[in-house]
């Protein structure tokens, strides 16, 4: 689907090292024209500097950036034509909300009065004119955020890199900006890139996520694909909930694998490449893409004792023991209960999965 | 919660311990401010109230020395505190956004070292230096050893406020196309501003006030007002010195005010 599409930011073979510490391990990736993409990882796991040598505040070791063709990857930040929005938004306390993001048009030369009148324009988009002349302290923590967001979209830039922008923010006010960045995105046309440690947050707003940790890529692909396809360990236990399951492979047969769990029980998914008879290897399962069942529905039923439910608002979480086997967890919608019988901690159910939902991981 | 046992507010004493502090403190300067205004040329005894001693400063005997000494003075101090000033900024910046180069620390204790120094050693170490190069002692010299002394006094609170920044507001600036010189004049050097006025006032205060260095190189005829009161004292004390002092403890006490004020409409911001 998306072959033809431009390439925006093309990362090749980019390395950053410290001294002898190597925070980034050969990444390449492309990203297209007109994308939301998120890098996604823990702490520490190179996408803030894989963003800022984007934006330059930081040298590529080895390997090239190209922007839109053109090598930048040796361009000072202010020859770029990408803008960020900063984790602390680091808005200029000395100058007006309007002077903020007029900013950046009068340093590319236009006039004062142009540049205000664009950065007014811009403040609108954003609906904080009414507080142009403030100072940013006089601003709450939301509006500061949608402030250097205009500042950074002000002069137009060709990519807009935003990090963790959201991390400050109240829960509540971060979810109405997800869905705003997102707007925000459709409407200029710009393509974002998006750092964050928020798998949920990534989940919601990406077209597309690169997963990242230790430096190294872990996935690439769309949202959805991420979630439902993970490729590791790593992705699948960080993406989500998931029951990571110990299985070994007994055989693989047109494209499915039978897989024993330990205590007899058996399932079987598709098979995945680099994953062979024989080998011990790791099962992701998504609790919501199991239910339960007083008796088996299928050759596959794996059989067990529920041991606690938990409440979580939108859904109820069982936690069941297969006899003699792993732990599951199996979630259920609240919103379609009324059609399933409620499983008591002590009763015995089988667990059932979806036709898919068990995912073969490399290590 | 009960009063914690550390709160030295509840300690026995501790109201009387500090008047007796302050009235240490700021006994003298009250008394020299009080008998500025005494109508008797006696220093002790109280003859009336006047101004005739502020008048005698500027129009008596030696009236002339003392608006010399003042001219020096103040144009020592002004020279002095701006150029320390200057340096101390570049050397923050240098400092602070230098990266973790290697002697930073180094530099760091180089710099501010002269504030522990005591005060002599300086002074006779700077007349020799001059004497070994061949300086002619006189406002140059005197110059040139402010400026240098200054130094660290301005330097001080440049760099407190200096690291306070978090270097992000260039980077945004740079971001956002400013060149490296226009993201530190543009963005970074107002925000250094308050430490920078903070800076330039203690350094001019410290010129101003200096006596130890100074008397020590300085050239014979060339006086500043320390020099010059302390030339007239060792004549006998003349409730002129006390209106002198009287009208520098009120200058400092303005400027200090001033940089009060800076700092806290900083906080405001």
């Amino acid at each position: 689907m998306s072959e033809s599409r431009k390439t925006a930011i093309d990362v090749r073979g980019a390395v950053k090292r410290y001294g002898d510490f190597t925070a980034l391990k050969t990444i390449s990736l492309s990203i297209y024209d007109n994308e939301f993409f998120t890098l996604l990882g823990p702490s520490g796991c190179g996408k803030t500097t894989l963003l800022r040598m984007i934006a330059g505040f930081e040298d590529v070791t080895e390997g090239a950036i190209f922007l839109y063709g053109d090598p930048i990857a040796d361009l000072p930040p202010n020859k770029r034509p990408v803008n960020t929005v900063f984790q602390n938004y680091a808005l200029f306390p000395q100058m007006t909300i309007l002077d903020n993001v007029a900013f950046g048009l009068e340093m590319r030369g236009q006039p004062k009065s142009q540049a205000r009148k664009a950065a007014g324009e811009m403040l609108e988009l954003v609906q904080l004119s009414q507080f142009a002349a403030r100072k940013p302290s006089q601003l709450s923590g939301g509006q500061q955020q949608r402030v250097a967001l205009a500042r950074a979209l002000a002069p137009k830039p060709k990519v807009l890199l935003l990090d963790e922008p959201l991390s400050a923010l109240d829960l509540k006010l971060r979810k109405a900006m997800q869905l705003e960045l997102k707007h925000l995105q459709r409407e200029t046309g710009i393509t974002f890139i998006f750092v964050t440690h928020d798998q949920e947050e990534a989940l919601t707003m990406s077209d597309r996520i690169a997963v990242m940790s230790a430096g190294e890529l872990q996935q690439l692909g769309e949202a959805r694909d991420i979630y439902e396809r993970p490729r590791n360990m790593f992705v699948a236990d960080f993406i989500g909930e998931t029951n990571l399951l110990e299985v070994s492979v007994d055989a693989i047969n047109a494209g499915r694998a039978t897989c024993h769990l330990g205590g007899g029980h058996e399932l079987s998914c598709n098979a995945v490449e680099g994953v062979n008879v024989g080998a011990k290897v790791h099962m992701s399962v998504r609790p919501e893409r199991l239910f339960m069942s007083e008796g088996p529905t299928d050759s596959e039923g794996l059989k067990g004792t529920v041991r606690e439910n938990i409440f979580v608002g939108t859904d109820i979480s069982t936690l069941i023991d297969l006899d003699d086997g792993p732990k599951f967890i199996v979630r259920t919608s609240n919103s379609d209960r009324g059609n399933k019988r409620i499983f008591e901690p002590g009763n015995e159910v089988y667990v059932n999965m979806e036709m898919e939902a068990a995912r073969l991981l490399i290590d | 919660m009960r009063r914690s046992n550390y709160d030295v507010k509840g300690l026995p004493g501790f109201f009387g311990i500090t008047i007796l502090c302050l009235v240490i403190l700021y006994a003298p300067l009250l008394v020299v401010t009080v008998y500025s205004l005494n109508d008797s040329n006696s220093i002790t005894n109280w003859e009336g109230f006047s101004f005739r001693w502020y008048v005698d400063v500027f129009s008596g005997p030696e009236s002339q020395k003392f608006k010399i000494a003042a001219w020096n003075s103040f144009t020592i101090a002004i020279i002095a505190a701006t150029a320390a000033t200057t340096i101390s900024t570049l050397a923050a910046t240098a400092m602070v956004r230098g990266g973790k180069f290697k002697l930073r620390t180094v530099s760091f204790g180089l710099i501010s070292l002269p504030l522990m120094v005591p005060e002599i050693v300086l002074a006779v170490a700077t007349l020799i230096f001059f004497n070994s190069v061949g300086f002619t002692r006189g406002y140059m010299t005197i110059l040139i050893a402010h400026i240098a002394f200054c130094i660290p006094f301005a330097y001080l609170p440049i760099s407190a406020r200096m690291q306070g920044i978090d270097d992000s507001y260039e980077q945004a600036a740079q971001d956002l196309y400013a060149t490296k010189r226009q993201a530190f004049t543009r963005i970074l050097l107002p925000m250094m501003l308050p430490g920078i006025i903070s800076g330039y006032l203690l350094a001019f205060i410290v010129s101003l006030d200096d006596f130890i260095i100074t008397n020590f190189v300085k050239g014979a005829g060339v006086e500043t007002l320390p020099t010059a009161i302390f030339g007239s004292v060792k004549q006998g004390i003349k409730p002129n010195i006390m209106a002198i002092s009287t009208m520098l403890l009120g200058f400092s006490v303005l400027l200090v005010t001033i940089s009060y004020f800076v700092s806290k409409t900083d906080n405001k911001k």
